[in-house]
């Protein structure tokens, strides 16, 4: 199993599913949840979490700005 | 799973939401592109310093309530006329950082004249341009940028260029006066031109504060309500069709 | 002493902006009132001062520029004339609705249409009616001399910044373009940036990190609060009404018939009360010096006195009516006055005193 170097927490409450972040995933992290938050969205979700990366891409596209990027120091054990 | 919560620590962080962002909910749809603009300025303004100096434009439109999203100072303008308020904030207050943010009806319908002579001034300010070719606002109709054969709710039938016109280029225009020392046409669409979103607009904020004259950012950007379609499909179809008559990059550069 | 100067009225209204530390004036050239601008450009009060001087593309643009200044605390002002002042109508009911103070000066023209280059009264209605759109009013100072020009500049910011409010002064091609004599009043500072943050703590000079953001403007997407922020405008012009009417009477004393005036036909009537009197007509004037607040208690006041009013004004009679309002029908109000850029002489307001008030 691949090692994750990379974690996204999404602001579930804020998010409106749009899904941009899902297409510019490179490793097809992210997904819409089968549930809805508070206003009616699916909401994006780690789906992948070991495939993350930390790039941001979904952090910096995110019209909403609700997902937060983490990414582990190279040679740093997670 | 573990994995994930050993990295999700302080010292691992590598994005997050700007303070310069206010904690309101956009109204904007899902997926539209102002949010994502909306978070770069706010960001260059956080990176450069320059929250406490900074004056915002607010137009009419979809926009009309950018002022409940950035933390800075605000001025809402009556509809196409930002850039007559940028000029006198930045002229009455030189030392202050200026910004107009107006989408395609503001800026290149209602608005011409005050867009073309602000411009022609070389007022020292940052002009950020929304186009999606379409009055978000209102309901989906006609702009003056809607593409030829482009349905819109005054246009059902799309746009027939024999009685409505070209689509106006408006930033190929602003670029021929010698006032615009910048002008560039970018998106927000991937992940790559986003990051160039972000540079062009912070190439105007320091084009004014180095006294450079005028600088119009164009972010050609999506309308999945007005267009009708999903956001992700609201995007691949303004590559396929907005892109071809508004080309990405820079227009002029000075 | 005062410094005194023989002046145009147009000339007087820029020399009194420039001396009392006016910060901006945008505008756009139109007859009769375009040496207000020539006379700023002619005077370069930004080497001075550092007073901004724009000539706008339009009047569209001179009175959102102002809108902006405004926004920023700044004592900012336009001046033009009524075709050019309908076009301000946009601006002036944004003005009103995000409480941006302002002056603004009309040197009224004949009109309808592109009407006339010569004075008229004509724009009263449009003035202190509304003009634009919504619940909105504009303080309204009525000029009759090159001296109140000049003296009406400063006392308009006053005003303007008490209530956070425009200010018209609604002036007209007599007074714009006659010269007279003038007292200036000695150069003032402009305001500086920590004493617009101090007393005018809305003005968008940048968010510093001890106050929340400000923001300016007029819209409230829900009818419940845009409903209350027209109260709060209400109760600000009931206050404008309360404290600050301001006319003068000429004879009123034994007056048994009022000539009501403002501007340069009041100055016509001072003559026109002369002659009335050399021929035994008891006749007084209220001159109203704002239009708006209208001196509606003093008229109902001097409505107990009189057998009659006249209402002179070089308009089709648009005044006459607020006159009527305000004597509740008590005494006859009859109105008087050549339009469309004719100017009435004394000598027709008599005649008209005589044939539609005491002959009647």
């Amino acid at each position: 199993m691949a090692k994750a170097k990379g974690a996204i927490v999404v602001d579930t409450v804020r998010c409106k599913g749009c899904g941009v972040c899902t297409t510019v995933c490179p490793t097809k992290v992210i997904e819409l949840a089968a549930e809805v938050n508070g206003k009616g969205y699916h909401y994006a979700y780690m789906a992948n979490p070991d495939a993350c990366i930390g790039c941001s891409n979904c952090g910096i596209i995110c019209p909403d700005t609700c997902i937060t990027v983490y990414r582990a120091k190279a040679g740093a054990t997670a | 799973m573990s994995d994930i919560n050993t990295i999700i620590k302080p010292e691992n962080l590598i994005y997050k939401r700007t303070d310069v962002l206010s904690d309101n909910d956009l109204s904007y749809c899902p997926g539209c592109g102002h949010g994502t603009v909306h978070k770069l300025i706010a960001e260059v303004i956080e990176e450069m310093g320059i929250q406490d100096t900074t004056i915002g434009i607010a137009p009419v439109g979809c926009s009309v309530l950018a002022y409940n999203y950035l933390e800075i100072d605000w001025q809402q303008a009556a509809h196409g006329r930002a850039p007559a308020l940028a000029t006198a904030v930045k002229r009455l207050m030189p030392e202050k950082n200026v910004f107009s943010y107006q989408g395609d009806g503001d800026l290149a319908a209602i608005g011409t004249a005050e867009t073309i002579h602000a411009c022609n001034r070389g007022e020292n300010i940052v002009m950020i341009f929304i186009n999606n070719g379409i009055y978000g606002m209102t309901g989906g109709q006609m702009a003056p940028t809607t593409l030829p054969g482009m349905a819109a709710s005054t246009c059902p039938h799309g746009r027939d260029v024999s009685h409505d016109g070209e689509p106006i280029k408006i930033s190929e225009i602003l670029a021929q006066l010698p006032g615009t020392c910048y002008v560039t046409r970018q998106s927000v669409h991937t992940a790559a031109n986003v990051r160039k979103s972000k540079k062009a607009l912070r190439k105007a904020f320091e084009n004014q504060q180095a006294n450079k004259g005028t600088s119009l950012v164009e972010i050609v950007s999506n309308c999945n309500s007005g267009w009708k379609m999903t956001p992700i499909k609201s995007n691949e179809w303004m590559e396929e069709n907005m892109f071809p008559y508004y080309p990405l990059g820079d227009i002029k550069n000075q | 002493m005062r410094e005194l100067k023989l002046m145009k009225g147009n000339e007087a209204i820029a020399e009194a902006a420039i001396r009392a530390g006016v910060d901006g004036y945008f505008g756009y050239p139109i007859t009769p009132q375009s040496e207000v601008m020539e006379t700023l450009m002619a005077e370069k009060p930004w080497e001075t001062t550092g007073m901004v001087v724009l000539q706008a593309e339009s009047e569209t643009a001179s009175i959102n520029m102002v809108y902006g200044g405004a926004g920023c605390g700044k004592r900012v002002m336009t001046s033009s004339s009524s075709p050019g002042v309908s076009l301000m109508q946009e601006g002036l009911t944004y003005l009103a609705g995000a409480e941006l103070p302002c002056v603004v000066v009309n040197v009224v023209r004949g009109g309808p249409g592109l009407g006339t280059i010569q004075p008229a009264q004509s724009d009263y209605f449009q003035t202190v009616k509304g003009g634009g759109h919504g619940d909105y009013k504009l303080i309204t100072l009525a000029p009759a001399s090159v001296q109140e020009m000049a003296d009406f500049v400063e006392l308009s910011f006053d005003l303007a910044f008490k209530y956070r409010n425009p200010v018209m002064i609604l002036s007209d091609g007599v007074i714009g373009q006659m010269m007279e004599k003038v007292e200036l009043n000695e150069q003032k500072p402009r305001w500086t940036e920590d004493y617009i943050n101090e007393n005018y703590p809305w003005a968008t000079t940048g968010k510093k990190a001890n106050r929340a953001k400000n923001i300016i403007t007029s819209v409230q997407l829900e009818a419940s609060v845009q409903e209350e922020f027209n109260h709060k405008l209400q109760a600000k012009y009931r206050s404008v009404e309360e404290n600050e009417v301001r006319f003068e009477e000429v004879m009123c004393d034994d007056a048994e018939y009022l000539i009501v005036a403002y501007g340069s036909s009041a100055r016509i009537c001072q003559k026109s009360i002369e002659i009335a009197r050399a021929k035994g007509i008891k006749v007084g004037m209220l001159r109203p010096i704002t239009l708006y607040p209208f001196p509606t208690e003093q008229l109902m006041k001097r409505a107990k006195q009189v057998k009659g009013m006249l209402s002179v004004e070089m308009s089709a009679g648009q005044m006459v009516e607020d006159v009527k309002l305000a004597v509740e029908c008590s005494v006859p109000v009859e109105h008087f006055g050549r339009f469309g850029g004719s100017v009435h002489s004394p000598g027709e307001v008599v005649e008209a005193l005589e044939q539609k008030l005491i002959g009647g």
